[in-house]
């Protein structure tokens, strides 16, 4: 049989380097941009343009005319391939008849606009502030909700305070991890945190909170089915028994994601693949933290209890 | 097989049949169309409804402009709605959405439209009304004029007819002038083509609505400041006309036939229709928006961009599908080939009820639907390692199915739970500050995780029972076709 329980301690490191990586990845941001993760304008406030050109433009020729509108200070990248020739554009907020005239200008100055294919979006600072409460009100309120159900879950089972802290663990490494992963993305592609990252996040969570309680249920079943075994040996006769389970369900909703990735659209890309790093920490986290932490848990008690 | 599996089997074979009727990108009859009596009236039909990231277009959000904690009357938001409602009304483009979100926002939504600055400088004007001084040759009903307060007109009013084709009127200034300042006897030096404000609609004290044998006319009441500029006005202009314009155009011009004290008087409006009549009535009494009003955030698509997404949307869709029917033919053999064939009823009864709810689908939308359907193999899953196990324990390939489904749905119950559980939290989430996307994505992942529970459980176990009943003998030889 193979052990995975046996070899928690490797886990536990490799868990330890991704932890201790994706909070390096935190703090870099936080020097660079002065927030954990870059925030979109939903949060902050301001404009952020996608321009596709007919013809060839330059990240120079655009700032020369965004400066004439008094909006100099912009975050200006290119998107997709050289030839595509769209670039996403920054800028704090920009009024209507600012937005009409760089248009514009943009057009006279440095190639014609297709407005067909770009899109501009603008949000006050103050709603900006609105949102970043409201998604706080949320993430709140999804952390109150995935508890009490973890609670609910095991509020029969012998030591529910084992299985609940290690649960609780296992979710708070998987979300430490993809914001690490996005904070990473961040520094490298420019990825924003908007309010569909924190969509990913919650439905990943709720996602690989309730793999681990599959687990967890599996080892309750087992527990009284082999009593004469060790823990250890029937945690990881869980872990086997459901990890085909958990391992098919998430390859199939791997299999849409990367299709997703691949061949949708550019917009949700960095939607979709937070979701799928999610999931895949997130399964990794049920057999390789939450199962192996109840078992560490319980092998300490039994120490202790020797002594 | 039962007698209750057979009614079943006919009713999956009918929803199936509706489904892919609905499905179909055909045009379908509208009396069909008309029985969808949830949505609305004269709008009904059998059609997948695009978000704006999909189509294209523009959508805003308005805030009352107001000082934190002040509230705003939910008559003067609505008030502000119709005002809104109505100008939007006038680009003369389909489909328009506007409404109260929250108690202080309003949201617009226009899909298709070509300068979306445009539209909002005309949602977001002040709605000026004035009483102009027209001489004796009154513009026609529906003219675009300049005046004195009002400048001359916006971009994009698109009214029909121009009385005054002086093109190279110097812009005035818009600022707030009070109606006072404004009757001052210079009428002589006025550029050409403009006319000269009497009072605005700050004066306005009172207004109602009724109708007598000419059609309905609108009574109203002056502050008693203005009432006395009226009196003299209207007793100095006698024989003169005096027109009522509303940003820039022309509503009516009754002519002077006294002088009119006391600060009374009346708008005819000849044949106008009674909606047209009370909305003049509204504007009038709220000339300016009651409230000011704030662009809060304004997002555009271009409408080539959406369609380029549906279309990549769809690509990826296909071919995610795909590979999970394959998957589940390949690993789970002809329990996963029973299993695609609910994957894809489950795939056509959502799309028809998107059509029919109707959903209006987003991009993370699509997203949350194709997301579901990776997920809704779950509970297939379960259910045939459990069918595997037992087999394995020796059962009887009947007696594994039957435990295989009863063993499974507690596990099945408690993910889909734990994922409703989730969409309810990002839909709240989404719908506090209307971020659309989020509760596109929540409300189709939760629409596909319910409709899951029948196509991966009832559909499934029925099709399966029917299959041993055909060629249960044949398969009890054939173990490997079942993936054991």
């Amino acid at each position: 049989m193979f052990n995975i329980v046996e070899k928690r301690r490797w886990f536990f490191l490799i868990s330890g380097i991704l932890v201790t990586l994706s909070i390096l990845m935190l703090v870099v941001t936080v020097i660079q941009f002065g927030s954990p993760l870059r925030l979109a304008v939903d949060f902050t406030g301001g404009s952020l343009f996608i321009l596709h050109f007919d013809g060839p433009a330059t990240e120079t020729d655009i700032r020369q005319v965004l400066a004439a509108h008094d909006l100099e200070e912009a975050i200006i990248q290119r998107v997709g391939r050289p030839e595509d020739n769209t670039w996403q554009v920054r800028t704090r907020e920009a009024s209507p008849e600012q937005v009409r005239a760089i248009f514009g200008d943009l057009t006279a100055q440095v190639a014609p606009v297709n407005r067909d294919l770009s899109t501009y979006e603008t949000v006050s600072p103050i709603v900006g502030g609105e949102v970043a409460r409201a998604a706080g009100i949320a993430i709140s309120v999804a952390a109150v909700v995935i508890i009490g159900y973890i609670w609910w879950s095991f509020r029969r089972v012998p030591h529910s305070i084992r299985y609940g802290v290690s649960a609780i663990a296992a979710m708070l490494h998987s979300l430490i991890i993809v914001t690490g992963f996005y904070a990473l993305m961040g520094l490298l592609r420019g990825w924003e945190v908007d309010a569909l990252f924190l969509t990913a996040v919650l439905t990943v969570t709720s996602f690989s909170v309730q793999d681990t309680i599959v687990m967890f249920d599996r080892i309750r079943e087992n527990v009284r089915r082999y009593r004469e075994e060790p823990f250890e040996r029937i945690a990881n006769r869980s872990i086997l028994e459901t990890i085909h389970r958990s391992l098919a369900t998430q390859l199939n909703a791997i299999f849409v994601m990367i299709a997703i990735i691949l061949f949708g659209g550019e917009t949700i890309r960095s939607f979709i693949s937070t979701m799928l790093t999610g999931m895949l920490v997130g399964t990794y986290s049920s057999f390789g933290v939450a199962v192996p932490l109840v078992v560490a848990w319980e092998a300490a008690a039994r120490r202790r209890a020797k002594r | 097989m039962e007698r209750r599996d057979r009614i079943l089997l006919v009713v999956i074979l009918l929803l199936a049949v509706l489904a892919v009727y609905v499905d179909l990108n055909i045009d379908h009859p509208s009396w069909l169309e008309n029985l969808l009596v949830w949505q609305p009236e004269g709008v009904r039909k059998i059609a997948i409804r695009y978000g704006l990231d999909l189509r294209g277009g523009l959508k805003v959000s308005l805030v009352a402009d107001v000082p934190e904690g002040q509230e705003v009357e939910r008559t003067s938001l609505e008030t502000a709605r119709q005002i809104v409602e109505n100008r939007v009304n006038g680009l003369g483009l389909a489909e328009t959405i506007v409404q109260i979100q929250g108690n202080r926002r309003i949201i617009v939504e226009i899909p298709g439209i070509d300068e979306p600055e445009v539209a909002i400088e005309i949602i977001r004007g002040t709605a000026l009304l004035e009483f102009v001084d027209a001489g004796y040759t009154p513009p026609p009903r529906g003219a675009v004029i300049t005046t004195t307060v009002g400048g001359p007109p916006r971009l994009g009013e698109t009214a029909p007819v121009t009385a005054t084709p002086s093109p190279q009127i110097p812009p005035l200034t818009t600022g707030p002038i009070s109606p006072m300042e404004t009757i001052t006897p210079t009428a002589e030096t006025l550029p050409p083509g403009t006319y000269r404000t009497v009072l605005t609609g700050k004066g306005l004290k009172a207004v109602g609505l009724d109708r007598d044998d000419l059609g309905y006319y609108i009574p109203f009441e002056l502050n008693d400041e203005e009432a006395q500029v009226f009196a003299e006005y209207t007793a100095s202009h006698v024989g003169q006309y005096l027109c009522i314009v509303l940003d820039n155009v022309v509503i009516s011009c009754p002519q002077i036939q006294e002088a009119i004290p006391g600060g009374r008087g009346r708008i005819t409006l000849g044949d106008a229709t009674y909606q047209e009549a009370r909305g003049l009535a509204i504007q009038l009494q709220y000339g300016a928006l009651p409230i000011p009003l704030r662009v809060e955030t304004a997002t555009t698509v271009g409408p080539t961009l959406g369609e380029i997404s549906v279309q990549k949307s769809v690509r990826a869709g296909i071919i995610g599908l795909s590979i999970v029917l394959l998957f589940m033919l390949v690993y789970y053999r002809v329990l996963g080939g029973v299993a695609d064939l609910a994957l894809l009823l489950y795939a056509g009864l959502n799309l028809a009820l998107y059509k029919l709810a109707p959903v209006t689908l987003t991009l993370p939308g699509i997203a949350g639907f194709l997301l579901s359907a990776g997920m809704a193999v779950d509970a297939n899953i379960l259910v045939f390692e459990r069918v595997k196990e037992e087999i394995r324990a020796g059962r009887s390939l009947k007696a594994a199915l039957e435990t295989g489904f009863s063993r499974a749905w507690t596990s099945i119950r408690d993910s889909q739970v734990s994922i409703l559980i989730a969409c309810a939290v990002l839909y709240f989430f989404g719908n506090t500050f209307g971020a659309s996307a989020v509760k596109g994505f929540a409300l189709t992942l939760a629409i596909g995780t319910t409709i899951n529970l029948f196509t991966a459980i009832v559909v499934t176990r029925t099709l399966l029972r029917g299959l041993l009943q055909v060629a249960g003998e044949w398969l009890r030889n054939r173990m490997a076709l079942l993936g054991v």
